[in-house]
């Protein structure tokens, strides 16, 4: 027995994402089990069916010198905009 | 009993009684995956039963429900391959597999038949029985060269030709009695007449 990672598409064009895993003695099996779990319901357009082992992991993000402008949270944009708009001398849209 | 009515009905019968024999491994079938998928193949018989039920109730002026429970067992027309009681997993492969392929060949000729709406239910059914198929063929692969397998294979295979012949049906199993007790104790609770 393996371990399937399937990835579903919920509509056409949009990205698959991970739906879950599915345990099965081989390729047709994890097949048939992932239509069942994850297609059968009109939920999917398309599967992804993966085996686990082909799957490479990575969870070493190195910054040593803690670049924090890489990050989301290294650059809060609400400031910034809230500085321009004084320096401009509007508003905030949503106050129009 | 029409010809037709009663074609319809060793066929929905056929497809009731297996559903329940297959529901019977929900919760306890080999591993998780395997419980889920062949719970959801004796989901789809039950739903084809009703389907053919339906088109033989209107024929026979009497409703669905009536048809797949207030019958004695001897009245139902199913074959002695699905009343059977198999508690073991290779025996119960072996029937899949076996009434699968019957299943094929029937659905195949009902297909090519004259009678519209017939031919529209089965080009219906058939396209999930794809997928029961195909699940009865990769149980097949893998167990083909298992002796319990092969000996289950050799012991029901006598019991498969009724399964497409309707003709050569004649008497029951003693489980059918035991299965229909179950299968119609909820309904028989009530007084006639009670709307489900």
């Amino acid at each position: 027995m393996a371990i399937w990672e399937v990835f579903r598409q919920e509509r056409k064009g949009q990205p698959f994402q991970h739906a879950g895993s599915v345990v099965a003695p081989d390729e047709r099996f994890a097949d048939w089990y992932a239509r069942e779990q994850y297609g059968r319901r009109g939920e999917s357009v398309a599967l992804w069916v993966v085996p686990r082992e082909a799957v490479h992991k990575i969870e070493d993000f190195v910054d040593e010198l803690h670049r924090n402008y890489h990050r989301v949270d290294g650059y809060p944009l609400k400031e910034k905009l809230k500085e321009a708009r004084e320096r401009a001398g509007t508003t905030a849209s949503r106050d129009r | 009993m029409s010809e037709r009515a009663q074609l319809l009905l060793a066929i929905a019968d056929d497809e009731l009684v297996l559903g329940w024999r297959d529901s019977e491994w929900t919760g306890i079938a080999p591993f998780l995956e395997e419980d889920v998928a062949f719970s959801s193949i004796a989901q789809n018989e039950i739903g084809h039963a009703r389907a053919l039920y339906e088109l033989a109730a209107r024929d026979l002026g009497t409703t669905a429900d009536e048809l797949a429970f207030d019958r004695k067992p001897e009245e139902y027309r199913c074959a002695q391959l699905v009343e059977l009681r198999l508690p073991d997993w290779e025996r119960t492969i072996a029937r899949h597999y076996l009434y699968e392929a019957a299943d094929a060949d029937r659905l195949g000729r009902l297909k090519a038949s004259d009678d519209e709406e017939l031919a529209g239910l089965a080009a219906k059914i058939d396209r999930e029985e794809v997928y029961h198929r195909m699940h009865a063929e990769m149980w097949f692969d893998r167990l083909k060269d298992e002796p319990r397998f092969t000996a289950a294979l050799e012991e029901l295979r006598p019991l498969v030709d009724a399964i497409s012949d309707p003709g050569l049906r004649s008497g029951h199993t003693p489980e059918l009695a035991e299965l229909w007790e179950v299968m119609t104790e909820v309904r028989r609770s009530q007084p006639p007449g009670t709307t489900w």
